[in-house]
C-alpha cells in the first residue's frame, strides 16, 4: 500500500495544446492518502478516467509527476508500479478457471507454486468464490466476472492501491448493494488504498471516505460525503451531487441578511465580497420545508418514489424543488420555510465561506 | 394456434431452385454415373458397387489421397501460423491499415490459373525471374522435373496467393478486442506471449476455425495451380485427387470418376466436420442461457 | 391496445418466457422491471414481432398479429446503445422514419422541426450523430421514435448508458414526450427507483415470468408476493423467517416477513411493533440519506434513514418495524395481505 500524489499534473490528447480548452486535465495537484478509499466522482468527460490511467501508468502525463510514496514513477510501466485495476466490463481470461485467473498475476511473476495456491485459496475466501473455483470463468455472471477481476488485483502482496473504473455498470441494483458492500468490508479489513471513479453520486458517495469531485478537468471539490451534501463549494457541485439537485435561487443581499423577493433569511454572519458578485442562495430540497406558514407557493408537480415524494412549486417566480418523506402532509395552502441549517450562499457561483464556523 | 401466412415459403422458393440445380441434382447424376456402366448411346447397366470397389482397391487412389492431406497438412502448418503472425504484425490504427488491407487482398484478387500461369512463368529458368536468380546462384531447381522443387514450388504459390486471407480474418479477431483486455494483462505483468495465448488466440479462436475449414477444403481441393505448372508431374508425385480426377474425365471412364468424385466429396465432409467439431467442442457447453451485457464494450 | 395471451418463448429447451397474458392500453407507460436475463427483452422482442411466440397470440387491438413481422407493424424501438444512422447528419436521421412512410415534403419539415425543438435538437440538426455526446446521441434515437408516429414504443433500458444526471434529466422529460401521442409506451429497466420515477404501470418479471402487473405505487406498497417485492426495491428488501422474529401479531400461515430499509428506525417504537436488537457493520451516506448495514444473527439488513447518521461498525443498536410496515408471506411467497385476499 502507498501514499499516492499527483502533482501539477496536466493532460492533453492531442499534440500542442495551447489553450486550456485544450488540456483534458487542466491542472491537477491531490494527494490519496496511504489506505484511503476515495472516489473521482464527475460527468463524462471531466477527466476522472485521464486522473485514474495517470495513476495506473496507461497514460503519460503531458506535464507534471506522480509520486508513490514519495518516490516519483512518471516514467515507470504499469507492471513495474503494481496497482490492481477493475474496469467497467469484466476483464476475464476466456480460457482459464477461475482459480488458474487469479493465479496468473502470480505466475507472471514467478511466485511459487505453494505460495499462489495458498495467496488464491486466500482471495476465494475473500471473494466468495470458493465454490465455483474450477469453474471456467467465461460462463459465470456479470458481478462474479467483476470478483475475478478484482481478485486478480487482490492476490498479490505487494499493490500499492487498486483502482476501479465505473466497476459497476453492468451488475443489476441488487446486486450493487452486495458488491459494494464486500468492496468496503475488504476495505475494513485490509486497508487497501482504494481509488473509484464513477458518474454515479450514489456509489461515490457511499463508497469513499473521501470524494474528488471533477469538472471540465479540474478538481472542484474534495470532502467528506457529508460535506458535499451540507456545504458544496461550488452551485456544480450542488447541482451534481443530490437527487434533485440544490436549488440555485438569485438573490441580494441586505446586511447579513439575504432577500429573495419578500422572503428575508439571516445569515450567520456579514459576508466579506469582493467587488459585485452574482449572488445566489443553495438549498437542497431536503431542508425545502412544506407547511402553513412562509412563502406561498403553487405546486406544479409531486412525483412519488415510495419513500420520498418530489414536490416542485413556484415561489417568487422560481421553481423549488422540495423532499417530502413518506407520510409527510402536503398542505391545502402550501407554504414553504427554509431549514437555516441548508442555507448556502453563493458568490460567483463559489460558495461563501462564513469564517469557519461552518466550516 | 392460427395457421401461419404461408406467403414467405414462395420467397424461399428461388434459392431451393438454385440449390436443387448448382448441387443436388449435379450430386444425383454423379451418383447415378457411380453406380452403371455406359458404352455409349446412351446405354446404361447396373454396375452396382463395382466402380467403388476398383477405386477402393487402387493404389493409384490411395497414393493420390496421400498427396491431398500431406499437402493440406504443410499449407495449414505454415499458412495459419503465418497468417497470424502477420496479423499481429499490422498496425491498429492510423493510415497504415487501410495500405496493408489493400496489400493483403491483392493476391486474394487473382484467380487461380493465373495465379499457376505467373509462377510457371516466374520459375522457368530460361525467361523466370526466379528460376533464373536460383540457376544463376547455383541452385539446381526445375519445378517440371525434380518432385521435391514440384512440392516446394506449389506449396511456395499457395502460401503466396492464401496467407493473406487467414491474415485478413485473423485481424478481424484482433481488432474487436476492446483495450481494457490489454491494459488488464499489463497490470497483471503478462508477457507477450501470455497476452497471445490467453486472449488473443482465444478471442481468434471463431474466425481461425473458419480460416483452418476454409484452408483445408481449400487446399485439399487444390486443381489449378499443379495442373498449369506440373501437370501432375513429374511422374505422379504431384497428381493430386482432383488432377486424377480429370485424367479419368479425360479418358472418358465416367463411371470410376464418379464413383471418385462422391469418395472425395465424403472424405472433405468428413474432414470438415473433424475440424469442427474438435475446434468448437470448447464453446458448447454454456451455462449462461443468453448473452450477458458484457459483451458490448463501448 | 395491445394484448399477449399466454405468449412463451423457448429457445432450444430454454424457456426465455413462460405463459405471459397481459393487456396495454393507447396512450399509457408501462414499466417491466426486472433483473437481467429476467425475459424484460424476450417480452419486447415478442411485443416488436422481432421473434415469434412459442405459443400463444399477440393482438393489436383486437386484430391477430401473431406471425406479423415487425415492418408491417408500426412499432419504434430504442435501446441501451446509442443506434442512429451514422453516416447521416441528425435532421436526415429525424426525417428517415417519415421518408420510409412516403409523407408529404411540407409534413416531413413541420414534424421534423416539431421533434427537434420537443427534444432540444435544434442547434444539432446539421450535424452527425456521433460528434454528439451520448445523451444527445439518445434525444437523437428518441426522436426518430417519436417522430415515426408508432401505436407501440418499445423502449429496452435506453437510459442505462449515460450518466447519472442525464439518466435523471431525460427521465423526467421522457413521460411527457410521448403524453398524447396516444402510443403505448413500454419501457424494460432494472432499476426500482427508475419505475418508480416513470410511474405509469409497472409489471415485475422474474425467471421469465411476470409476476405482478398493476399501478406503479400500488405494486410497490402491496406486492401480491415475495419476489414482486423483492424485485421492486432498491435497497434490497429485508426479510426474517417468522419463528425469528417471534411476533404475536403475525398473521396464521406466515412464513417469512418483510419489511422496506426505510420502515426499519431505531429505538423501541410503539407498543406493538416488532424491535430487535442488532449490531452495526457499516454506515454509508449519500448526504440525504444513510444507508445502515446491520446483522441479526444470520440475517443481514439495511436500515435507511433520512439526513446523514454515523453509527460506529460494531454497535449494538435496538431497532423496530412498525406493524403498519410488514409484510407477511406464506411459504409459497404468497402475500398474507387481508386487503389483497380480497380483491384475489
Amino acid at each position: 500500500m502507498a501514499r499516492i500524489d499527483l502533482a501539477n499534473v496536466r493532460h492533453a490528447y492531442g499534440r500542442n495544446p495551447q489553450a486550456d480548452s485544450d488540456y483534458a486535465l487542466r491542472h491537477v495537484n491531490q494527494a490519496f492518502e496511504n489506505g484511503g478509499a476515495y472516489a473521482l466522482l464527475g460527468p463524462s468527460g471531466c477527466g476522472k478516467t485521464s486522473v485514474l490511467n495517470i495513476i495506473s501508468g496507461l497514460v503519460q502525463p503531458s506535464q507534471g509527476r506522480v509520486r508513490f510514496d514519495g518516490e516519483d514513477v512518471t516514467d515507470l510501466s504499469t507492471e513495474k508500479r503494481n496497482i490492481a485495476q477493475v474496469f467497467q466490463f469484466p476483464v476475464i481470461y476466456d480460457s482459464m478457471t477461475v482459480r488458474e485467473n487469479l493465479a496468473f498475476p502470480l505466475r507472471n511473476r514467478g511466485v511459487k507454486r505453494a505460495e499462489a495456491n495458498r495467496r488464491v485459496d486466500e482471495v476465494l475466501e475473500m471473494i466468495g468464490l470458493k465454490s465455483r473455483a474450477d469453474r471456467k470463468a467465461r460462463g459465470l455472471t456479470a458481478d462474479d466476472k467483476q470478483k475475478i477481476s478484482l481478485g486478480r488485483g487482490l492476490v498479490r502482496s505487494d499493490v500499492n492501491a487498486i483502482l476501479f473504473d465505473e466497476p459497476l455498470t453492468v451488475i443489476d441494483p441488487q446486486m450493487k448493494w452486495e458488491l459494494r458492500a464486500q468492496l468496503k468490508e475488504l476495505h475494513r479489513r485490509f486497508g487497501y488504498t482504494m481509488i473509484y471513479v464513477t458518474h454515479d453520486q450514489t456509489e461515490a458517495l457511499t463508497f469513499a471516505d473521501s470524494v474528488v469531485v471533477m469538472y471540465e478537468g479540474q478538481i472542484v471539490q474534495v470532502g467528506s460525503p457529508e460535506d458535499l451534501f451540507e456545504r458544496p463549494s461550488h452551485t456544480f457541485v450542488g447541482h451534481f451531487i443530490g437527487s434533485p439537485g440544490m436549488n440555485v435561487i438569485p438573490t441580494t443581499l441586505d446586511g447579513a441578511h439575504v432577500r429573495v423577493g419578500e422572503y428575508v433569511a439571516p445569515l450567520p454572519g456579514l459576508p466579506r465580497l469582493r467587488g459585485e458578485p452574482k449572488l445566489e442562495i443553495g438549498v437542497r430540497p431536503e431542508y425545502v420545508r412544506m407547511g402553513a406558514e412562509g412563502i406561498p407557493v403553487q405546486i406544479t408537480q409531486v412525483e412519488d418514489l415510495g419513500r420520498i415524494r418530489i414536490v416542485r412549486a413556484v415561489a417568487e417566480g422560481h421553481v423549488i424543488a422540495a423532499v417530502l418523506r413518506e407520510g409527510d402532509e402536503i398542505p391545502a395552502d402550501p407554504h414553504i420555510t427554509i431549514d437555516p441549517k441548508g442555507l448556502n450562499l453563493y458568490a460567483d457561483s463559489w460558495r461563501v465561506d462564513f469564517s469557519g464556523d461552518r466550516k | 394456434m392460427k395457421p401461419v401466412n404461408q406467403k414467405a415459403w414462395f420467397l424461399v422458393l428461388p434459392v431451393l431452385l438454385l440449390v436443387a440445380i448448382s448441387a443436388v441434382i449435379p450430386l444425383m447424376t454423379v451418383v447415378n454415373y457411380s453406380v452403371q456402366d455406359t458404352f455409349g448411346n446412351n446405354q446404361f447397366f447396373w454396375a452396382g458397387t463395382s466402380w467403388y470397389e476398383k477405386v477402393l482397391h487402387s493404389e493409384r487412389f490411395w497414393n493420390a489421397l496421400l498427396r491431398d492431406l500431406m499437402f493440406s497438412a504443410i499449407i495449414l502448418a505454415i499458412e495459419i501460423p503465418l497468417g497470424v503472425i502477420v496479423a499481429l504484425a499490422m498496425p491498429r490504427k492510423g493510415w497504415g491499415v487501410a495500405v496493408c488491407l489493400v496489400l493483403m487482398a491483392l493476391p486474394l484478387l487473382i484467380p487461380w490459373n493465373v495465379v499457376g500461369t505467373i509462377w510457371q512463368v516466374f520459375s522457368r529458368e530460361d525467361i523466370g525471374l526466379l528460376g533464373g536468380a536460383l540457376k544463376g546462384m547455383g541452385v539446381d531447381y526445375n519445378a517440371v522435373q525434380d518432385p521435391v522443387d514440384a512440392w516446394v514450388t506449389l506449396i511456395v504459390m499457395d502460401v503466396w496467393h492464401w496467407t493473406s486471407l487467414v491474415t485478413l480474418l485473423a485481424y478481424a479477431g484482433l481488432v474487436s478486442i476492446p483495450d481494457a483486455y490489454y491494459q488488464a494483462a499489463r497490470i497483471d505483468g503478462a508477457s507477450g506471449w501470455s497476452v497471445f495465448r490467453f486472449i488473443q488466440l482465444p478471442k481468434m479462436a471463431r474466425v481461425l476455425t473458419i480460416a483452418v475449414l476454409l484452408r483445408f477444403m481449400d487446399s485439399f481441393m487444390i486443381f489449378a495451380e499443379p495442373f498449369v505448372v506440373t501437370g501432375g508431374g513429374p511422374g505422379n508425385t504431384t497428381t493430386f485427387m482432383s488432377i486424377d480426377l480429370e485424367n479419368l474425365r479425360a479418358s472418358n471412364e465416367l463411371g470410376q470418376g464418379a464413383a471418385m468424385s462422391l469418395i472425395y466429396f465424403l472424405i472433405i465432409l468428413l474432414f470438415s466436420w473433424i475440424f469442427y467439431a474438435v475446434m468448437t467442442r470448447e464453446d458448447a457447453p454454456r451455462p449462461d442461457k443468453a448473452p450477458d451485457k458484457t459483451g458490448g464494450a463501448p | 391496445m395491445l394484448e399477449l395471451r399466454q405468449v412463451s418463448r423457448r429457445v432450444s429447451g430454454q424457456v426465455h418466457l413462460s405463459e405471459t397474458s397481459l393487456q396495454l392500453q393507447p396512450g399509457t407507460l408501462s414499466v417491466l422491471l426486472g433483473r437481467t436475463l429476467s425475459g424484460k427483452t424476450s417480452l419486447l422482442r415478442l411485443m416488436a414481432g422481432l421473434e415469434k411466440p412459442s405459443s400463444g397470440q399477440v393482438l393489436f387491438n383486437g386484430k391477430d398479429v401473431t406471425g406479423q413481422p415487425v415492418q408491417q407493424r408500426r412499432v419504434a424501438m430504442v435501446y441501451q446503445q446509442f443506434i442512429n444512422y451514422p453516416g447521416w447528419t441528425v435532421r436526415q436521421n429525424i426525417q428517415s422514419p417519415l421518408k420510409v412512410q412516403r409523407r408529404p415534403q411540407l409534413e416531413i419539415e413541420q414534424e421534423t422541426q416539431r421533434v427537434a425543438q420537443l427534444l432540444r435538437l435544434e442547434p444539432l440538426l446539421d450535424r452527425k450523430p456521433l460528434e454528439l455526446s451520448g445523451g444527445q446521441q439518445q434525444r437523437v434515437a428518441l426522436a426518430r421514435a417519436l417522430a415515426k408516429k408508432a401505436d407501440l414504443v418499445l423502449l429496452d433500458e435506453p437510459l442505462a448508458n449515460l450518466d447519472y444526471k442525464l439518466r435523471e434529466e431525460l427521465r423526467a422529460e421522457l413521460p411527457k414526450l410521448f403524453a398524447g401521442t396516444g402510443a403505448i409506451i413500454v419501457y424494460a429497466t432494472t432499476e426500482p427507483m427508475e419505475a418508480l420515477a416513470l410511474s405509469g404501470m409497472t409489471a415485475t418479471l422474474s425467471e421469465g415470468r411476470i409476476t405482478q402487473f398493476g399501478p406503479t405505487l400500488d405494486l410497490y406498497r402491496r406486492p401480491h408476493d415475495l419476489i414482486t417485492a423483492k424485485t421492486f426495491s432498491d435497497p434490497p428488501l429485508n426479510t426474517i423467517g417468522v419463528h425469528d422474529a417471534n411476533w404475536q401479531g403475525a398473521p396464521r400461515g406466515a412464513s417469512t416477513l418483510a419489511f422496506r430499509p426505510h420502515h426499519l428506525t431505531p429505538g423501541m417504537g410503539s407498543g406493538s411493533a416488532l424491535a430487535f436488537n442488532v449490531s452495526v457493520i457499516s454506515t454509508e451516506i449519500t448526504g440525504s440519506e444513510s444507508f445502515i448495514h446491520v446483522a441479526r444473527g444470520a440475517d443481514r439488513w439495511v436500515m435507511l434513514a433520512h439526513g446523514i447518521h454515523v453509527y460506529p461498525s460494531g454497535e449494538q443498536l435496538q431497532v423496530h418495524v412498525e406493524p403498519a410496515h410488514l409484510m407477511a408471506f406464506d411459504a409459497l411467497g404468497v402475500s398474507l395481505d387481508p386487503s389483497l385476499r380480497r380483491a384475489a
